[in-house]
């Protein structure tokens, strides 16, 4: 068997064209060995959802930066779970304000990183939860 | 066969497009069990036409993959498409941003598209490519399109695999000397000349056909000047495809 690799998908649901940082975080999951789906921006929920489905990710990342995060993450998440991509993990960044985390975590999101956020804090949660779901990874 | 692969093969032959992802993430890696799987589709394969994609990094490919497919969809045939890009020689990670151009297709039925990573292969392709072609083929797609990694002269891959080869190249890809030269040229049944806008498409067609024709042991390729952006010579493209598909 070739070595199994962690399979990223990432994107930016909705009208927000900010996308510095999710491009940052594409290289530095790439430098972490990682494979990235770049999906880019301006997409709706569902076809992030079929995407995700079609590339079978193991990690699904999404960004927002316009503050439509309440709406846009959690229908992202929950078309996925709904069409059998249940055991993915969902990370989500952006602008980002502290009270809402509770309820993206609620929504599935496992972890929220704003911005600043070191890289390898980014690999490193998404190394130990995927590793859980018992996908090898090379360090 | 374990019940779980019984299961996604099942899933798949039923139209179900999270069994046929895992199935390809399956053959990506390698599995063991791929060999038994293959052999259990064997009877559904050779319906499919694959038409290879390929050309030098930024000559756009997968923008004219965008609007080839959606010519495709027009005639009512089904797609699956394979987006090849390059893994990292020093950390062995990937972008894979071909996806990028092709949101329209996102989500129509229709269409199935996945992307790979090289992991190693020198060919310009990626080791599991030629199984998911089979499973592709297998899901009932009409035309299957792979679109290598942005080559240079001598990743030939492709054409042990495609029914076609379409080579794409741009106006500044070089003079007569360079559309003489031993490779890729020689393996491409038809070749597109991608943003004609340019100055010296023409004459670069020109050099192509006359460069490709003597002594050559396949058939002649058809020359095709194409602005893959603004949908122009799409449709002659098509048409060159499905004449080679009616035609095996």
């Amino acid at each position: 068997m070739r070595d199994k690799k962690v399979r990223v998908l990432l994107a930016k649901p909705g009208l927000d064209g900010h996308d510095r940082g999710l491009k940052v975080l594409a290289r530095g999951l790439r430098d972490a060995g990682m494979e990235v789906i770049y999906l880019g921006l301006r997409l709706t929920p569902e076809q992030i959802a079929q995407a995700a489905l079609e590339e079978d990710v193991d990690v699904v990342g999404l960004s927002c930066l316009s503050g439509a995060h309440m709406v846009l993450f959690p229908k992202t998440v929950g078309l996925i779970k709904e069409k059998g991509g249940g055991d993915i993990l969902f990370i989500g960044g952006g602008i980002i304000p502290g009270k809402d985390i509770p309820g993206l975590e609620a929504a599935g999101i496992a972890m929220v990183f704003g911005p600043g956020t070191p890289i390898g804090e980014i690999t490193g949660f998404m190394k130990e939860r995927v590793r859980r779901r018992g996908v090898d990874n090379q360090d | 066969m374990t019940p779980e692969i019984a299961r996604l093969v099942g899933g798949m032959l039923a139209g179900d497009k999270p069994s046929l992802a895992r199935l390809i993430s399956l053959a990506e890696d390698d599995s063991p069990h791929f060999p038994e799987i293959l052999e259990m589709l064997r009877p559904r394969l050779g319906k499919s036409y694959c038409v290879g994609i390929t050309g030098p990094p930024g000559a756009g490919k997968s923008t004219l993959i965008d609007r080839l497919v959606a010519v495709i969809r027009s005639r009512g045939l089904s797609v699956g498409i394979i987006l090849v890009d390059p893994s990292s020689p020093v950390s062995g990670g990937a972008v894979l941003g071909d996806r990028v151009r092709m949101q329209r297709h996102y989500l129509d039925e229709g269409v199935f598209i996945r992307s790979m990573a090289t992991r190693g292969s020198q060919g310009g392709l990626s080791g599991g490519v030629q199984a998911a072609v089979s499973l592709l083929a297998a899901s009932g797609r009409d035309i299957i399109i792979i679109e290598t990694v942005g080559v240079g002269q001598t990743e030939l891959g492709i054409s042990g695999i495609a029914d076609v080869v379409v080579l794409l190249l741009v106006p500044e890809s070089g003079d007569d000397i360079q559309a003489m030269k031993a490779g890729i040229v020689e393996i491409a049944d038809i070749i597109v000349v991608n943003k004609a806008d340019r100055e010296g498409a023409e004459r670069l067609a020109e050099q192509l056909k006359a460069a490709v024709a003597p002594g050559r042991t396949k058939a002649v390729p058809q020359v095709i000047t194409a602005q893959a952006i603004n949908d122009i010579g799409i449709e002659a493209l098509y048409r060159a495809i499905e004449k080679r598909r009616k035609g095996r």
